[in-house]
């Protein structure tokens, strides 16, 4: 994989987009995906997502080619991610629809007291459910637990992503993960 | 309230870094203590709950909207696969390229005035007299000029990339020829062009 990877980028260098157009078709789901779990929005993931791509296509003579190109995208992604959160914010009414969900507003964001109901158990729900609680996660453990768990990277690689010593990537985790499980325990 | 180091060893545990020396006391005191049991459980149902939600698909059409919106590619990289594309109509259209350019460049170099040498010829600029009355022995060659013949030539005429004129009162026993080079030059470029295309398209296997 890493080998196709590797020719391809080699040809993109050269400005062949046919070959850029492989690559994101490889990566297309991972980088939509965490666009996804870190905004918790479709259209502004794919925006996002598809920025990450051009600037990866733009700035790939920057590129270090011994390095893992994921890791790279990766990066670019992330920090996209953050940009846009940290822009949005202001945006935040606790009436608007939550984007992606019918029928969620924000109101529904803030954590309540009381356990979630038994029906919530059901798939879809839970799924809702989970993507909302890591939603709610500040933004620093939000891209540690969205790496670790939905992109299943290993530590190193998230510290390399977020350029972060792994002590941190891992204090971040466990407190993402005890923040997680303060809101699910009762699901 | 559990104890501070037991939570960190659940979570080195979580990050399957835990050694069995720590392992084995995480487990014993799981054993004794009902409160961290419990939230050992609930950490791993939480991981499992996150991993669960791993499975997104991106938009049909979002590779297509990525390349559309990327700034446009260099001329040479488009002609380049164009080329290994359609390597006929690329093929094709190299030679009407080629041959337009070379009819019109090359063809009009290498435009020396030559004649073979006979002593009884005029040679005026770039024209060529046998004059009225005199003959010629032996074979005429005029390469880019006129022949005006008005005597007679015994011998064969050949007139190169030029005109001839022959006078009612010329005459010409040997054969006249007329050889205007265009079609060596049409047979020498589409030798050089299929040769060309082939070096092309060698070169971008081989990339």
């Amino acid at each position: 994989m890493e080998a196709i990877v590797k020719k391809r980028i080699k040809q993109v260098i050269k400005g062949d987009q046919d070959a850029f157009g492989e690559i994101v078709e490889i990566y297309k789901n991972s980088v939509y995906q965490l666009c996804f779990r870190m905004l918790g929005n479709k259209h502004e993931a794919e925006d996002v997502a598809q920025e990450a791509f051009i600037r990866a296509y733009v700035n790939i003579k920057s590129f270090n080619q011994d390095l893992k190109f994921s890791t790279w995208l990766f990066r670019i992604a992330t920090n996209l991610c953050i940009d846009r959160m940290r822009k949005k914010k202001p945006d935040y009414y606790l009436d608007a629809e939550v984007a992606g969900t019918e029928g969620l507003t924000m109101y529904s964001q803030i954590p309540s007291n009381t356990p979630l109901p038994e029906k919530e158990l059901e798939s879809l729900e839970l799924q809702e459910t989970v993507q909302k609680e890591i939603l709610k996660l500040p933004e620093k453990y939000r891209s540690a637990i969205v790496l670790k768990y939905v992109e299943e990277l290993s530590l190193n690689e998230i510290s390399e992503i977020l350029d972060l010593p792994l002590g941190t990537v891992k204090t971040r985790i466990h407190r993402g993960r005890e923040a997680l499980r303060q809101q699910l325990r009762y699901v | 309230m559990c104890p501070e180091h037991i939570i960190d060893l659940m979570h080195e545990y979580l990050d399957e870094e835990i050694d069995q020396e720590n392992e084995r006391i995480l487990r014993e005191h799981i054993q004794s203590c009902k409160e961290c049991e419990a939230i050992f459980n609930e950490l791993k149902k939480t991981v499992a709950f996150v991993k669960s939600i791993s499975n997104m698909q991106a938009p049909a059409d979002f590779t297509a909207n990525v390349l559309a919106r990327l700034p446009k590619e260099k001329k040479k990289v488009w002609i380049g696969r164009w080329l290994r594309n359609h390597p006929m109509l690329a093929a094709a259209s190299l030679f009407l390229i080629l041959m337009v350019g070379s009819l019109f460049s090359t063809w009009n170099q290498d435009r020396e005035f030559s004649v073979s040498k006979q002593k009884n010829l005029v040679v005026k600029n770039n024209t060529v007299i046998v004059p009225k009355g005199e003959v010629v022995k032996g074979d005429v060659i005029v390469r880019n000029g006129t022949l005006k013949i008005e005597g007679e030539v015994q011998g064969d005429v050949t007139v190169i990339n030029g005109e001839k004129y022959l006078a009612s009162a010329g005459h010409v026993t040997g054969q006249i020829d007329e050889v205007n080079e265009v079609f060596d030059w049409i047979w020498y470029h589409m030798k050089r062009t299929v040769q060309e295309t082939i070096e092309i398209f060698d070169h971008s296997e081989t990339e």
